[in-house]
């Protein structure tokens, strides 16, 4: 067992579809579940070891791979959420052996990013996203699916350009892009005085240079998470993606953004992070609050959802923008950072459990998901309305349930580093329980409509999926415990960096 | 097997498919692959041996040839040469590959075929200036041969600005040279020996834009590039793969090898404009791919735009910029070459349009499915994504940029973008129909993929991959030949 058989295993499983021509569609859809599921075995059990392959030696350029406890916890997400996708599409029509391949090829370059210690596999992986997730938005998606596809794509390759240009100026004045020796450089205070020492031709001071790399560094990452005003290509392309593939969108690559906010731009960033601190936050807090506005004023099902995904992602950039701060004590901080973990696995099971009820309104309604077309469905499908009742409740920050735990360790911390961005925030937490609540009215509550009448309540194969998918809303919801132990050393890494205990 | 296997069997295979009687002009095509595989597997080996063995001295063939002018038939295999070896056996393979089904004339086809790719592997291992002139100059006759009879749209237009453009630049270079040879002694062309020489500062500042010009125009440098596009879409698949693989590199190989090193004072004049204008390329040649109608348009506008990459290396003049440079010239030249079979052979062959608005009713996504998927990766490897060749090539050169001209980096910043949307636009009208079909496909089925066509897309894919998940042994390579005294005053060694 290496850590190469995880990051390779979904990529070879793609391949052998790819090249399998014979292949049913249910046997494509049967193998790949298996080996997605399989794929979630081998990131639990991956080892700790690094890969690590020569790519430009000379320049200290190498590929290399390491699984951290923080890492685990984002790989068993991503091999939850792709086993789930890959079984919500098993009764789509026109997802084929093509849909599935793209899909494995997509864990597998999201296996690559949780894992990646170095900027050239890390964007690698980062950018080997982009193509499948373009082509399961453009080719399997509804008919304003050329255009939503195209601006994700753009946008997204317009953030990451910046991102790489900005990395590159780091190789050229530190000498490294490995992301702990730029961190440890960083708790050194060395980076700004390496810069200035490079570009002293430019007569810009290392802290001004600092942080125009970081801004180019954090458009990147604003536009995949997505922060106000980056998120343009977002409620465009989760409304037109196929439910399953938009469960992708919003349960993982969303949080490629936040793994990588927390794991590099933290720490390599440090030392300009209190002056950006301020703007970072105030992007945070209208991320969300104008997500949550923006998904009160909806009608399409799946854009109250992509807004709300904007909403609650939004928590975890106020986190890090509060963390960015670097006031206030260490536990303050913690609680921030665990938080924002904490969000993110969550808000990634919770909404991939969301879109998968769409999809299955969506299918059954043939196609229709506005707020009017449904009503009364509670009497119809009591165990559907039940299923998905508690996946709201668990958005809404129920206590109890999971988003709840992450959402009050943010509030926490954030409200002890910067408790003007905290106050404003919080707005979003009731706007959000407004729009949802609104949702489950006309969905679900009131009288029956008649077209609706003959409606069957789920399969047994969707309870099951329905049930796992609670399992994993409840269990972290009542025993935290479980998901921070597996990020706590890496947060206390973090904490280190970032604020050395004297 | 030295590297003259190279030029001599690309020049005895350019004789040999002559030989057979009318009635047999199929097997020219047999003896082409041959020649061309000859070729290939020489500058493969020949790379093997000098990774395997870095401190052995540089292969060269040293006799005199024209005593009483100081003319020296001098060649030279250092890594640098050693990988443009490589990549013009690559193409000349896959141009075989490609054009499998050439009926009319194929003899001829092939010979003129074969002379282009002895003269560049000429070009690449001279190191006589007269010599690398010579060869230089063969290929332009078999180019305005190939698109003249063989091309398509416009094609007599399109030859005749290639060779105009090509035999102007050519006199610009015969003056620099020839401006050179007399200021340092008129006793040797050797490069090294004019290379050493110590020319007037005024000399060098009008010398070297001379010189640097006359090579840069056939690197498609802004804004000399208009015969790029032109020549590109009137030649038959085998010449634009020639063209944009090899050729231009032609180009940026004399700019690295000849310009720069001998003037070296007026490059350090003139590499802000030089520098400037790569990025005004990198940036016009992406946005006139955007507002293509025809697809081998959009890939001729590319490009220029890929070649303004080369350009701006150069221009760094420093270690990232000239090892980033040459990787670009590989990787530009191995996607350019692919893009090209696939516009100009796979679909043009199959659907009779290279119109976008046309194609998408072909639906190529369904009625020709292994092509869609090779012009995706393509796609992804033309947009620099990380992975492929692109990428390593642009870093590199990114890294370079940074060091001398900070600012630019925001312009090639803008240039990979508006590059990530031509690409897509182009693959989107290529291979996706205009809305996801709610129906059963109504696309016409096409005929599947052939093997020559399938070996041709591997062999240039794979070597694409291999650089940009592996570039480290073509990076020696290019640090070997970046280490030869030529460059000397360009690159000090530490």
């Amino acid at each position: 067992m290496h850590p190469s058989h995880t990051i390779l295993f979904p990529l070879l499983g793609a391949v052998w579809l790819g090249c399998r021509t014979g292949m049913s569609r249910k046997g494509a859809g049967r193998f790949a579940l298996v080996w997605a599921l399989l794929s979630l075995l081998l990131a639990c059990g991956s080892p700790g070891e690094e890969w690590l392959l020569p790519w430009m030696p000379d320049a200290g350029m190498n590929l290399s791979f390491r699984v951290d406890g923080l890492s685990r916890l984002f790989l068993v997400l991503t091999g939850f959420v792709v086993s789930f996708a890959i079984a919500a599409s098993l009764r789509d029509e026109r997802a084929g052996r093509g849909h599935h391949a793209l899909v494995l090829v997509m864990q597998s370059a999201l296996f690559g990013v949780f894992t990646a210690r170095h900027f050239i596999p890390w964007f690698l992986c980062w950018e080997m996203t982009l193509i499948p997730s373009y082509l399961l938005i453009r080719l399997w998606g509804g008919a304003g699916a050329p255009k939503a596809a195209l601006r994700f794509f753009i946008m997204t390759l317009g953030g990451s350009a910046f991102l790489l240009v900005g990395f590159l100026a780091l190789q050229l004045s530190a000498g490294t892009m490995d992301f702990s020796e730029l961190g440890k450089l960083a708790a050194d205070k060395q980076l700004t005085a390496a810069l200035a020492k490079t570009f002293a031709a430019s007569g810009l001071s290392g802290h001004t240079l600092l942080s125009i790399i970081a801004l180019a560094v954090f458009l990147g990452f604003a536009v995949k998470l997505p922060v106000v005003p980056f998120h343009a290509w977002l409620p465009a392309a989760y409304a037109e993606a196929p439910a399953p593939v938009t469960m992708l969108l919003t349960g993982l690559l969303s949080k490629m953004a936040v793994y990588g906010l927390l794991v590099i731009f933290l720490p390599v960033f440090s030392e300009v992070l209190p002056a950006l601190a301020p703007l970072l936050g105030w992007l945070a807090a209208a991320t969300v609050l104008l997500g949550a506005l923006a998904a009160l004023a909806q009608t399409d099902l799946k854009r109250i959802l992509a807004y709300s995904s904007v909403n609650h992602l939004g928590y975890c950039a106020l986190a890090i923008a509060a963390a960015a701060a670097m006031q206030g004590d260490r536990s303050a901080l913690a609680a921030a950072l665990s938080g924002t973990v904490l969000q993110a696995f969550n808000h990634g099971v919770i909404a991939s459990t969301l879109f998968f009820g769409i999809g299955i309104l969506e299918s059954r309604g043939k196609g229709r998901r506005g707020l009017g077309d449904f009503g009364g469905l509670r009497a119809r499908t009591p165990v559907f309305c039940g299923f998905f009742g508690l996946a709201v409740f668990a958005s809404l920050g129920l206590p109890g349930l999971s988003g709840f735990i992450g959402e009050f360790l943010i509030f926490a911390g954030v409200f002890a580093l910067t408790p003007a961005m905290a106050v404003v925030s919080i707005l979003g937490l009731l706007l959000t329980a407004v729009f949802l609540l609104r949702m489950m009215r006309k969905v679900f509550w009131g009288p029956l409509k008649p077209s609706l009448a003959d409606w069957p309540d789920l399969t047994g194969f969707e309870r099951l999926l329905f049930g796992l998918a609670t399992a994993m809303i409840a269990i972290p919801g009542l025993f935290p415990q479980v998901l921070l132990r597996f990020a706590n050393p890496a947060i206390i890494e973090l904490l280190d960096l970032l604020r050395p205990t004297p | 097997m030295t590297p003259t296997w190279t030029i001599s069997s690309a020049f005895a295979g350019a004789l040999l498919v002559l030989l057979p009687p009318a009635r047999m002009a199929g097997s020219a095509r047999i003896i082409a692959l041959a020649a061309s595989l000859v070729g290939m597997i020489a500058a493969a080996l020949s790379c093997l041996a000098r990774l395997n063995h870095p401190d052995a001295p540089v292969w060269r063939f040293d006799a005199p040839w024209i005593p009483c002018m100081g003319i020296r038939f001098h060649l030279a295999a250092d890594g640098l040469s050693l990988t443009l070896l490589l990549l013009t056996g690559l193409i000349a393979v896959a141009g075989v590959l490609f054009s499998w089904n050439v009926e009319k004339r194929p003899r001829a086809f092939f010979a003129w075929f074969l002379t282009i790719i002895g003269g560049v592997y000429g070009v690449f291992l001279s190191r006589d200036a007269f010599l690398l002139f010579v060869c230089y100059e063969i290929v332009i006759l078999p180019k305005y041969m190939l698109i003249a009879i063989w091309g398509s749209t416009n094609r007599e237009y399109g030859a005749m600005k290639l060779t105009m453009y090509s035999i102007g630049a050519s006199a610009l270079i015969l003056i620099g040279l020839v401006a050179a040879y007399a200021a340092a002694g008129a006793t040797s062309f050797d490069l090294l020996h004019l290379a050493g020489a110590d020319y007037p500062a005024a000399m060098q500042a009008w010398a070297f834009p001379v010189l640097f010009l006359g090579f840069a125009v056939l690197a498609g440098m802004w804004p000399f590039h208009t015969w790029a596009p032109t020549g590109h879409v009137a030649a038959p698949t085998a010449a634009s793969m020639l063209l944009a693989g090899v050729v231009m590199k032609l180009g940026a190989f004399g700019a690295l090898c000849v310009a720069m090193p001998l003037f070296e004072q007026g490059l350090g004049l003139w590499k802000p404009l030089i520098a400037g204008l790569a990025v005004v390329g990198i940036v016009y040649g992406a946005l006139t791919a955007l507002a293509q109608k025809d697809l081998k348009f959009v890939i001729g506008y590319s490009s220029v735009s890929h070649m303004g990459f080369v350009l701006l290396g150069l221009a760094a003049a420093n270690h990232w910029g000239l090892r980033g440079a040459v990787l670009q010239m590989i990787s530009h030249g191995v996607i350019a070459g692919l893009l090209f079979g696939i516009a100009g052979r796979v679909v043009y062959e199959r659907t009779r349009t290279r119109d976008l608005a046309a194609l998408r009713g072909f639906d190529l996504w369904r009625s020709l499915p292994g092509a869609a998927v090779a012009f995706t990766l393509a796609t992804a490897a033309s947009m620099g994504l990380p992975g492929f060749s692109g990428f390593v090539a642009e870093i590199s050169v990114i890294v370079g940029l940074w060091k001398v001209y900070p600012w630019l980096t925001v312009g090639v910043a803008i240039g990979i973008i508006i590059t990530g949307a031509f690409s897509l636009r182009a693959l989107q009208k290529t291979c996706f129909p205009a809305r996801p079909p709610a129906d059963a496909a109504t696309a016409p089925p096409l005929p599947p993929l052939t093997w020559p066509e399938i070996s041709a897309i591997g062999l240039l894919l794979a070597v694409s991959l291999a650089i940009g998940i592996y570039p480290k042994p073509w990076v020696v390579l290019i640090d070997d030949g970046l280490r030869s005294p030529l460059f000397q005053s360009i690159l000090p060694l530490p």
